[in-house]
């Protein structure tokens, strides 16, 4: 799966994209939320408040129970400040 | 049309170029966003937009849809740029056509309060002594989302 960091969670986490393997047991957007902040402390700490962490999986907005497979494009932002 | 790009634009000419050639369209309105010099009380030296390409186009061209759903619009665009700006420097120009007053202006605010909390731009302000802190949204902003919801123009 790619994973896309954006605004501060890429400064945080000092990385704008990665490719990450999900484990069995990872099928929604919350748990790969919580397995991705468990894969170092700059993880860790970038998702640590997650109300101001929005997720779109494929370009859009996801909600938390929304499902992720291994071929999805998932990205992290915070809040968008636009306009 | 949705165009999204680092160089600047023209107002005048978009404008002009604008729903040209339609002798239907009564009414033009427009809304232009620049980057200010101040911002919460504090000097502001530059500001950069960054965005995520593709998801950017994608949400502006759903921004589009809906706003042309809503309203009887002749023609739409919505020009947003990214990169490093200084103050005075545009960041977005929305433009609206449409039979009438009413519709042309109702839609160029839905589309400047709509793409402010749904499409994927997020500034970074640097002020004059190099700090560099992102922009927080604003509550405001999605307050004026809000007020569009379920919204109709009649």
């Amino acid at each position: 799966m790619k994973v896309l960091y954006f605004a501060w969670l890429k400064q945080k986490i000092g990385l704008a994209e990665e490719e990450v393997t999900l484990p069995a047991g990872v099928s929604d957007v919350a748990g790969l939320l919580d397995w991705l902040a468990a894969r170092s402390p700059r993880h860790q700490e970038a998702l640590a408040r997650r109300s101001v962490v929005r997720v779109a999986v494929n370009q859009r907005y996801a909600r938390p129970d929304c499902p992720v497979r291994p071929q999805d494009e998932v990205a992290l932002f915070p809040p968008v400040t636009g306009g | 049309m949705i165009r999204v790009q680092e160089a600047d634009f023209d107002i005048g000419v978009e404008l002009a170029r604008f729903a040209s050639g339609d002798r239907g369209v009564g009414g033009v309105a427009c809304f232009v966003g620049l980057v200010r010099d101040m911002a919460e009380g504090k000097p502001i030296s530059a500001m950069t937009l960054e965005h995520y390409p593709g998801m950017t186009e994608k949400m502006l061209a759903e921004t589009e849809a809906e706003a042309r759903r809503r309203w009887p619009l002749a023609d739409c665009l919505v020009i947003h740029r990214y990169g490093r700006l200084r103050p005075g420097e545009r960041i977005v120009l929305v433009a609206t056509a449409s039979a009438h007053r009413r519709a042309a202006l109702e839609a160029c605010q839905f589309l400047i309060d709509w793409l402010k909390t749904q499409a994927p731009f997020w500034k970074l302000e640097e002020s004059p002594s190099g700090e560099a802190r992102w922009v927080e949204a604003k509550e405001s902003d999605d307050r004026a989302t809000e007020r569009w919801r379920g919204a109709r123009a009649d």
